[in-house]
């Protein structure tokens, strides 16, 4: 009797008021962290600054494939071993869609996080070089020049954390949103 | 290179930082009378009080087991009932079904056996209410009855008695005094990187390029610090802790990695302070962390080279497997993870170990084959003991000496109890791999065809019987024949082990100490870490290597 009086409150105590009062306590000290670091563009929210979107037009920069297609209500990878015939195949079409949208590379060039799915599903990140590889193509479909983006991606690198933990990288969403509103700057001083 | 090398420094001297001192706070809060009993003291009261423990008394090592056997079995009782009628149950904001029986059974004995291997997927197959009264609340009970056997096996080696201590006592204390207070550190830690912590369970938001996104959220960080504390594994989220939810942050990976393996790196410290001889406890450690090195260094080599099949392709292969892995973390922080979550059987990834390259995917399959470098919390601990009797045995059958431990002698009663232990942990992951070879249920399952497809039904049954986790989760693995076979596997993997070692302590502990001589083997040298090494090491060969060479090896040789 005794044990399952223990176990009964074990379970409210650890499975109730601790995940209650963290919730609690986390609410207050970190709101926006809490309730997963949402980003608000006028008052509409338009994602999380931690989760990938799934981005298919030239005028944006792609995040890394995604055999979920970034749904966030699940999370995943296809799970292929490394000899899958089923993730060469995927490898291979990728990287034709690729050097179709930027010409003059080869298989070589293309940046090896741009044709590997991650973990998640969600990665929001790509590499630097994976950003830089993709510049010619939105430039091309934005008609914002080569320097100009280069110089956005350039300013969108987050380092390693404290210099040492973790790589270099870039968030999609973030960098997709600074192209957005160079075009929309750019359609505003065309019109005046 | 270099910044590989200064981060793995870095954070091994973290864990050196951190384990030291909670060996020792360790030590203070389950053996020691003073300040902190005075702190804690009245909360464990109210805690006695509302069960009805009413005596404290010191149990043999049969009252100890019955109790843990007990209160175990309530906890499962209670959260099976709880998965399958979780439906009409509040704060199910996603509408979550009731968990079918088979899965049920599996879900409940995987948590209860700090095992956390997941067929299901968390985004679908559990309620917000669940994921706290269940998975965070079980996560805490398993990991403090992982942490109650360590707890007697050390106080066995340094007193002399009848008695192993009191199982309520221990339980109640590695909950109140060491699993609860972390827990709130690392949550807080872990939110302030961008873990969330909300009851919402969905959230809309409409993308930049105009479509509409579903984020799933809930208490994660909550769940995410005990996950990882008590060596568990389970993730909130079905990508586990390479979900950006789980693992926003290079920052959020270390904290987690230092979190699982901070109480199996600080117990041999522990048993250090409680045997008076601190030494004993630095060869423990020093031994396991060397193996721990290697296993590193193979698994980072593999990765870093990436996919031979990629590269021949015409590829750039040598940025290495990204296959599986988030940019966020790279190549190294990925085969860190990969190595710790192993060694430290709790089976959290941050990568896809079924997409790590042949010779990557082996590291973590044969750090839960020896299952004891560090290990999961209190029974890692117990694992490593056995096998330094084991090297003590050796060693004084080589030198035709009555071997003893700490001047205790090891007789045939307690080597009979662990090689049966040891025995067990290969049986359980051989046979019911060669069953489910044999048989369709089995090989339906596989989703990697060929010498893969050997990797993946292996793997998780090694996962199961070293109460892991982890998985080759290209598996499809939620049928009737997986849920209840890995089901008892990790029953058989946890509890065997945990009765035998609870029945070594209670030999142990009724022995007449043996005085120290001249020609006592010491247990607190260099050299008995070279045998401790060699024993590990050669054991753990001499039964796995048939199976690597089918599974991983032979993939190696056809890809390369």
């Amino acid at each position: 009797m005794r044990n399952i009086r223990l176990a009964l409150l074990m379970i409210v105590l650890l499975g109730l008021g601790y995940p209650a009062a963290m919730t609690g306590l986390a609410q207050l000290l970190f709101p926006h962290q809490a309730k997963g670091s949402i980003i608000y563009e006028k008052g509409r929210a338009i994602g999380s600054e931690l989760i990938g979107q799934s981005f298919q037009g030239d005028s944006y920069f792609h995040g890394r494939p995604s055999s979920i297609q970034y749904d966030a209500s699940a999370s995943g990878s296809p799970n292929y071993g490394p000899s899958s015939k089923e993730m060469m195949e995927r490898m291979e079409k990728d990287a034709e869609q690729w050097l179709k949208k930027v010409p003059g590379k080869t298989k070589k060039d293309i940046p090896i996080d741009l044709i590997t799915n991650s973990g998640s599903g969600l990665d929001p990140h790509i590499s630097p070089a994976a950003a830089l590889f993709q510049v010619p193509m939105v430039a091309k479909a934005t008609g914002l020049s080569e320097q100009q983006l280069t110089r956005l991606v350039k300013q969108h690198i987050e380092g390693r954390a404290m210099g040492v933990f973790g790589e270099p990288r870039v968030n999609v969403v973030r960098l997709n949103m600074a192209v957005q509103k160079l075009v929309e700057e750019r359609s505003k001083r065309n019109e005046s | 290179m270099w910044h590989v090398f200064s981060q793995y420094t870095l954070i091994f001297l973290l864990l050196i930082v951190i384990a030291v001192p909670l060996g020792k706070y360790l030590y203070v809060a389950f053996f020691e009378k003073g300040k902190i009993d005075r702190f804690f003291s009245p909360i464990e009261a109210v805690i006695y009080r509302l069960s009805g423990i009413r005596s404290l008394e010191e149990m043999t090592w049969k009252s100890y087991c019955t109790a843990l056997l007990i209160v175990n079995a309530a906890l499962l009782g209670i959260s099976y009932g709880l998965l399958r009628i979780q439906h009409y149950l509040p704060l199910n904001g996603a509408k979550v079904e009731n968990m079918e029986p088979t899965l049920t059974f599996n879900t409940v004995v995987s948590f209860m056996t700090n095992t956390n291997l997941q067929h299901y997927s968390g985004e679908s197959g559990l309620s917000i209410l669940s994921q706290m009264l269940f998975v965070t609340m079980m996560m805490f009970t398993s990991a403090a009855t992982g942490l109650t056997v360590a707890t007697a096996l050390i106080r066995a080696l340094s007193k002399k008695g009848k008695t192993i201590g009191n199982f309520y006592q221990d339980f109640v204390r590695a909950n109140v005094r060491v699993l609860l207070p972390l827990s709130v550190i690392v949550t807080i830690l872990l939110v302030a990187f961008g873990v969330p912590q909300t009851f919402l369970a969905r959230m809309a938001v409409s993308t930049l390029e105009g479509g509409t996104q579903t984020l799933a959220l809930g208490p994660v960080a909550s769940l995410e610090s005990i996950k990882h504390l008590g060596t568990n594994g389970g993730g909130f989220f079905g990508a586990n802790s390479s979900h950006p939810f789980e693992n926003p942050h290079p920052f959020t990976n270390v904290i987690e990695m230092l979190s699982m393996w901070c109480i199996p790196a600080a117990l041999p410290f522990t048993y250090g302070h409680a045997v008076k001889n601190r030494k004993q406890g630095w060869v423990l450690f020093a031994t396991m962390f060397v193996l721990f090195v290697m296993m590193l260094g193979v698994v980072y080599n593999a990765e870093q080279s990436g996919n031979p099949l990629v590269g021949k392709s015409g590829f750039a292969a040598d940025q290495g497997n990204m296959e599986g892995k988030e940019v966020r973390f790279g190549i190294p922080l990925s085969s860190l993870f990969t190595a710790i979550t192993t060694a430290a059987t709790t089976g959290s990834v941050n990568n896809m170990h079924d997409s790590l390259t042949p010779i990557g995917g082996l590291v973590p399959l044969a750090l839960m084959m020896l299952n004891n470098v560090f290990g999961g919390d209190g029974v890692g601990f117990v694992n490593i003991m056995m096998y330094a009797m084991i090297a003590v045995f050796l060693s004084g059958l080589m030198v035709g000496r009555t071997p003893e431990f700490l001047g205790r002698k090891i007789e045939p009663k307690e080597m009979k109890l662990i090689v049966i232990a040891l025995l067990l942990h290969p049986l359980i992951i051989l046979a019911p791999s060669a069953i489910a070879l044999m048989t369709h249920m089995g090989t339906e399952a596989i989703s990697n065809p060929g010498f893969h497809g050997i990797s993946q039904v292996v793997y998780e049954y090694t996962s199961s019987a070293a109460n892991n986790g982890s998985g080759f989760e290209g598996l499809k693995d939620n049928t009737a024949f997986w849920n209840i076979s890995t089901g008892v596997v990790m029953l058989l993997g946890r509890y065997v082990s945990i009765i035998a070692m609870l029945a070594v302590a209670g030999s142990l502990v009724g022995k007449q100490p043996v005085p120290e001589t001249i020609g006592t083997f010491r247990t607190d040298t260099a050299t008995f870490g070279v045998i401790l090494f060699g024993t590990v090491f050669i054991i753990g060969a001499l039964t796995f290597f048939p199976v690597l060479i089918l599974g991983p090896v032979a993939e190696y040789l056809t890809i390369r």
